[in-house]
């Protein structure tokens, strides 16, 4: 495999990728050979029932965690062969929950230029990117409401002027205007800087407005693998066309 | 001997309060006493021959034993952090060479086994409470900023990066309880130095001298302890890939 993987590039490449972790219950398989790849200027959306996996999947990518078999290839190398600080700087990643360090909100905006020794980025175009004020710039980031922080901490990821963004349920504490906001932000930075995303969301709308490519996660496993468009019209699997009809149903009950 | 026998009667005290209570400590307690007394004593004869051999080797030794001691008991508070006791033991033994290096180099006190095992057990013991309080800080810390370390990772920050304000936090976590006791030194207790001293009949002022010098002794050594302590044992934190381990 790695042959092939090395003549082609992709952003992201998953080869027979499996993950276990030990909890109160024992040994439990979180990942089990998934197989897949991401090209280059893709937004990837992962969809799939809590406890698939989809957030284990992100964090083998910037190597939070190490895969127990199979390969995870990033921009062409595997992600054990890469200098660690150097891929997480080209691999960003934003959680759910966001984490605001002590200081500022300018503070953590400079957080990833301090930590590589390089000047400070324009915090105020920084939040005026995610659609926050500049005043914000010196308050302290804990006093922030939960949106503010997760927008902060998205600009604060892509002051690393990361290659490739792995998004994990960012939008889920957001109301629906500051979801916008995200949501235009992440596709303008894939479509016009060519850049990768891989957005993890429970919001099944949201997964076909924003993807190019949507992948089920179930099982551990990449159920289905299609493009957005032909995912939510046309799926190939009896998986497939059950997330949809079940993603269906809910839209309707929330209309 | 009768004179101290008769002080077994603050133990028998302590069980019956123990059993007034229904603490379930009395067999504790019997076991403590039996420990302190065969312990003392077997140092104190131990000590006698030392002191008379004024063996440079022999105290070296003896320092080292105690050493040994400190970073076995240090190192139990650091469950989950690799290679804690060689660790502790590093940074004991560094306290100790520094601290005690000092005092024999600037001639403060004289090289002579009376003076130098009674004073490195202070530095020791203190070296050892420090260490101990600064790996369970550590491991604290650690849980309790996960986040934190996490976050600084995935924007690309080193072990070292990642580690800093946790190793900060238990630093100087593990300083404070030297720092607050030598603020109220003499004031809301006499120290055991001192005390013994004064009633061997030695002039208080004396006494105060040495203590004096003990208390910056003790000082320096929670110092050198968690900062060498801190650059041995960050870096444990994490795996081979970065990843946090606590």
């Amino acid at each position: 495999m790695t042959h092939s993987a090395r003549e082609h590039p992709w952003a992201l490449q998953f080869v027979n990728v499996s993950k276990w972790v030990v909890g109160e219950q024992g040994r439990r398989c979180v990942l089990d050979r998934l197989n897949g790849r991401v090209a280059t200027g893709t937004l990837l959306t992962l969809v799939g029932p809590s406890g698939a996996g989809k957030s284990t999947l992100l964090s083998l990518c910037n190597l939070l965690q190490t895969p127990d078999d199979g390969e995870v290839w990033v921009l062409g190398r595997e992600v054990r062969d890469w200098p660690v600080s150097q891929l997480r700087r080209k691999v960003g990643l934003v959680w759910q929950q966001p984490v605001m360090l002590p200081g500022t909100v300018a503070d953590n905006l400079a957080l990833a230029a301090r930590l590589h020794h390089e000047p400070p980025a324009d915090g105020a175009a920084l939040l005026c990117r995610v659609g926050l004020p500049a005043d914000l710039l010196h308050r302290p980031a804990h006093e922030l409401s939960g949106g503010q922080m997760q927008r902060v901490a998205l600009a604060r990821t892509l002051a690393n002027q990361p290659d490739i963004l792995l998004l994990d349920e960012v939008t889920s504490a957001l109301d629906r205007e500051a979801a916008d906001v995200i949501e235009k932000l992440i596709v303008e930075w894939v479509n016009s800087e060519h850049k990768t995303a891989v957005w993890v969301t429970h919001d099944t709308e949201q997964a076909r407005r924003v993807g190019h490519e949507t992948w089920l996660i179930a099982e551990g496993r990449a159920v289905e693998q299609a493009p957005t468009a032909q995912f939510f019209t046309a799926p190939q699997t009896v998986w497939g066309q059950r997330w949809v009809l079940a993603g269906q149903s809910q839209g309707e009950r929330n209309a | 001997m009768w004179s101290l026998a008769w002080t077994l009667a603050f133990v028998f005290l302590a069980m019956a309060l123990s059993g007034w209570q229904r603490l379930g400590l009395s067999r504790e307690l019997v076991v403590a006493a039996v420990r302190a007394c065969v312990q003392l004593f077997l140092i104190g004869y131990l000590l006698k021959v030392v002191f008379h051999l004024n063996n440079l080797w022999l105290t070296a030794a003896m320092v080292t034993l105690m050493v040994c001691v400190a970073a076995d008991n240090a190192s139990r508070r650091g469950q989950g952090v690799a290679g804690r006791f060689w660790r502790v033991f590093v940074a004991v033994s560094a306290t100790e060479v520094c601290t005690q290096g000092f005092l024999l180099a600037a001639r403060v006190i004289p090289p002579k086994p009376s003076y130098v095992i009674p004073i490195s057990g202070m530095i020791i013991g203190n070296a050892m409470v420090a260490a101990g309080l600064f790996l369970h800080r550590l491991r604290h810390e650690a849980a309790a900023r996960r986040g934190e370390i996490l976050v600084l990772l995935s924007l690309g920050a080193s072990p070292k990066q990642a580690a800093r304000t946790v190793v900060k936090a238990a630093t100087k976590a593990s300083m404070i309880p030297t720092i607050d006791s030598s603020k109220t030194i003499g004031l809301v207790q006499l120290p055991g130095m001192m005390t013994g001293q004064i009633i061997a009949g030695a002039d208080p002022v004396q006494a105060v001298r040495y203590q004096v010098l003990i208390v910056f002794a003790i000082l320096a050594s929670a110092a050198v302890t968690t900062v060498v302590l801190g650059f041995l044992t960050y870096s444990r934190l994490f795996n081979a890939y970065q990843q946090p381990l606590l």
